[in-house]
C-alpha cells in the first residue's frame, strides 16, 4: 500500500504511458482496447443502421450502406404515422397490453423466485434437491410439449383470450430462481446467516431483514431477465390469446410483418394488404426496443451498485 | 418453515410446470382422431412415428450442429468481455456494458426482423464486408449449411449483454480484500482476470452453460419467422425439432405425435444437462 502511494505522489498530475496503461502492459491495453471495440461495433452498428432506417426510404437503403445515412424527416413521420395508424392505433393498444403483461408477471415471478432460490441456497429440508431437480427439468420443457397442455388447463379456469393466461404462466419463471439460488450460495455469507440463527430470528425473518436486503444486485438483474423474457414472450400469446386487442407487441409486430411486402421486395402481398416499406418495419421494431432500454437503464443501477461488498465485516 | 418460503414456488411448479409435462406425458400415449382425445389408445404408436420420420434425424442432427456452435462460443466470449471489462471499472467500462446489453433489448420478432436485413448484402450495414468476402446476396448468406452460425450470431447479439452482465453482477459480489491481497502479491490484471476471478465466476459460468444449453434446446421462433412466415429463405421448413413437433400438431392436428417428439426432446435435454451437471458438480454451489 504505502508503495504505490508513495509513486502516486512522485509525479503529481503528469500523464505518462505507463502509468496510463497499469498493470494491463501496453501490448495488452491495446489488444483488450481491440477487441472490445471490434465487439461494440459487432453489437451496436445494426441498432444505429436500424435506427436510421426509420428515415430513409429504400432506394435510400440501396445505395448507401452507411449505418449513420440519415434519410428525411418526411420519411420518419411517415414511418411513425403508419405505425401509430395501423389498424385504428392498434400498436399503441399492444404497447399498452406489453407493459402491463410484462410488469405484472415481473412483480409475481420476483415474489416467487426470490425467495425460493434463498431457500434452496441456504436450507436444508427434505425434498431440497427435488426440487432442484425439477427446476432443471422445467427449464428444459420443450415450448412446444407444454402448449398444448396449458392451453387445455387454462381453457378448463375459464382463463383462455384473458390477460391472466399470459400472466400467470410467465409466473413461474425457473431460470430466476436458479439464479437466485446461485447468487445467494455464492454470495451471502454463511456466517452471517448462521449468527442470526443463533440469536435466535426465524428463517422467514433472516429472509426478510438480512437477505432481501442484500440482494439489490440480484434484484435488479432479475427483474431485468424476467421484464426481458415476458417481454419478448411470442409463443405464449401467440397461442393463448386470439383477440387482436389483448395481442403484446411481438404477436403484433408479427402480424405487421406477415401483412406486408417490407421484407420481400417482390413478393406481392395479399390485396388489401399495407404497403410497408422497410422504415415502417423499422419503426414497428423499435417500439419493442425503446421500452426495454429504459427498463435497462433503471435495473442496471442496482446491478452495478455492488451493495454486497463488506457484508460480513458490518 | 423452509417450506414457506418456497411453497409459491411449488405451487405454481405444479400448475405451471410439473401439470402440464405429465399431461403431455399422458398425451404422447394417446390418440388424437377428429381432435377428441382417446388416451393410452396409441400406446408407443406416436413413438414410432416420430423416429420413423425421415426428418426427425434431421432435425436433431440440426440442433446439435447449433448446440456444438452456440455454446462454446457463446461462453467463451462472454467470460472474455466480462473479464475484459471489469479488468478497468469506469467510465468507459460501463459505457460499453451498456452498448452490448442493448441489443439485448432485440429479441424474437424484432431480431428476425434486423437479421433479416443485416445478412441482405444490398442494404446491410456490413455490405462492403459481404461483398469484400464474396457475398453479394440473402441466400449466399443464408443457407442450410451456414444456419448454425447465423442462429449463433443472432443469439449472441441479443443475449451476450444479458450475460455480461450477470457476470459482472457475480463479480462484485467478490471480496475487496482478495484482489487487494492479490495485487500486494504482484499479481497483474491479467494474473488477476485468470487465476482469482476466474475461479471465482466458475458457478455464475456453470449456470450461464446449462441455461444458453437449455434455452438454445428451444429454439423456434427464429427458424419458423426466417424460414416460412415473413421470406421464404433458402432453409428447410422444419429445421429444429421445436418446429418438427410444431407442424404435427398444427399442420397435421397430430397433437400426440407433437407431445412424443417434445417429450422425446426433453429426454435428449436432460441427458445433456445430467452430464453437464456431473462434469461441473451444478448443485455444489460452495466452491
Amino acid at each position: 500500500m504505502t508503495r504505490q502511494t508513495a509513486t502516486k505522489e512522485r509525479a503529481p498530475g503528469r500523464l505518462s504511458l505507463r502509468r496510463y496503461v497499469g498493470d494491463l502492459g501496453i501490448v495488452g491495453y491495446l489488444i483488450r482496447l481491440a477487441i472490445l471495440l471490434i465487439f461494440a461495433i459487432y453489437f451496436v452498428v445494426p441498432l444505429v443502421w436500424l435506427l436510421f432506417a426509420t428515415t430513409r426510404d429504400p432506394n435510400s437503403l440501396y445505395t448507401s450502406w452507411f449505418p449513420f445515412t440519415f434519410g428525411s424527416i418526411d420519411r420518419l413521420v411517415t414511418s411513425w404515422t403508419n405505425i401509430i395508424g395501423y389498424q385504428n392505433g392498434e400498436m399503441l393498444l399492444w404497447l399498452g397490453n406489453s407493459i402491463r403483461y410484462a410488469g405484472l408477471s415481473l412483480l409475481g415471478s420476483l415474489a416467487i423466485c426470490i425467495p425460493a432460490g434463498y431457500i434452496l441456497a441456504i436450507g436444508r429440508f427434505p425434498g431440497r434437491r427435488v426440487l432442484l431437480w425439477l427446476t432443471l427439468i422445467t427449464m428444459l420443457l420443450p415450448v412446444s410439449a407444454m402448449v398444448l397442455p396449458l392451453f387445455l388447463e387454462l381453457n378448463l379456469a375459464h382463463l383462455i383470450n384473458t390477460q391472466w393466461a399470459v400472466i400467470l404462466p410467465a409466473m413461474f419463471f425457473p431460470f430466476g430462481v436458479y439464479l437466485s439460488y446461485v447468487y445467494y450460495g455464492s454470495s451471502l455469507p454463511r456466517e452471517l446467516v448462521d449468527a442470526a440463527r443463533v440469536d435466535g430470528c426465524s428463517e422467514l425473518r433472516v429472509f426478510w431483514d438480512l437477505a432481501l436486503p442484500l440482494a439489490r444486485p440480484l434484484l435488479g438483474l432479475l427483474a431485468f431477465i424476467s421484464f426481458n423474457a415476458n417481454w419478448n414472450n411470442f409463443f405464449g400469446p401467440y397461442v393463448m390469446l386470439n383477440d387482436d386487442k389483448l395481442y403484446n407487441l411481438p404477436v403484433g409486430l408479427n402480424s405487421v410483418v406477415a401483412a406486408t411486402s417490407a421484407l420481400r421486395p417482390g413478393f406481392n402481398p395479399t390485396p388489401g394488404a399495407t404497403s410497408f416499406v422497410q422504415a415502417d418495419a423499422a419503426m414497428a421494431a423499435m417500439f419493442m426496443i425503446v421500452p426495454v432500454v429504459i427498463v435497462f437503464m433503471f435495473s442496471m443501477r442496482y446491478v452495478t451498485s455492488g451493495a454486497f461488498t463488506g457484508g460480513v465485516k458490518g | 418453515m423452509s417450506y414457506l418460503l418456497a411453497a409459491p414456488y411449488i405451487i405454481f411448479m405444479a400448475i405451471f410446470g410439473i401439470g402440464p409435462a405429465l399431461y403431455a406425458l399422458l398425451m404422447s400415449f394417446s390418440k388424437f382422431s377428429a381432435g377428441v382425445p382417446q388416451y393410452w389408445a396409441a400406446g408407443l404408436d406416436n413413438y414410432s412415428l416420430a423416429f420413423g420420420d425421415s426428418r426427425f434425424f434431421q432435425v436433431f442432427g440440426n440442433l446439435l450442429e447449433f448446440l456444438i456452435v452456440s455454446v462454446p462460443l457463446g461462453i467463451g466470449f462472454v467470460v472474455l468481455l466480462a473479464l475484459l471489462l471489469d479488468m478497468r471499472p469506469g467510465r468507459f467500462s460501463s459505457a460499453l456494458r451498456l452498448l452490448y446489453f442493448i441489443p439485448g433489448a432485440v429479441t424474437g420478432p424484432a431480431l428476425v426482423l434486423l437479421v433479416i436485413c443485416i445478412l441482405d448484402p444490398t442494404i446491410s450495414p456490413f455490405g462492403p464486408l459481404f461483398h469484400f468476402v464474396g457475398t453479394t446476396n440473402f441466400d449466399g448468406l443464408v443457407f442450410p449449411d451456414s444456419l448454425p452460425f447465423v442462429f449463433t450470431l443472432m443469439g449472441f447479439f441479443s443475449g451476450a449483454g444479458m450475460w455480461i452482465a450477470i457476470q459482472h453482477g457475480g463479480l462484485q459480489g467478490m471480496s475487496k480484500e482478495v484482489i487487494e491481497a492479490s495485487e500486494l502479491d504482484g499479481c497483474n490484471a491479467w494474473q488477476k482476470a485468470r487465476y482469482i476471478k476466474l475461479p471465482y465466476m466458475r458457478p455464475y459460468i456453470v449456470y450461464q452453460t446449462i441455461l444458453i444449453f437449455a434455452l438454445n434446446v428451444q429454439l423456434f421462433v427464429e427458424p419458423q419467422l426466417l424460414t416460412s412466415t415473413w421470406v421464404q429463405a433458402n432453409v428447410p421448413p422444419q429445421w429444429a425439432p421445436n418446429q418438427l413437433a410444431y407442424s404435427y400438431a398444427f399442420d397435421v392436428g397430430n397433437f400426440g405425435a407433437a407431445a412424443a417428439l417434445s417429450l422425446l426432446m426433453l429426454a435428449i435435454g436432460l441427458a445433456g444437462a445430467v452430464v453437464m451437471i456431473r462434469l461441473t458438480g451444478f448443485f455444489k454451489l460452495e466452491a
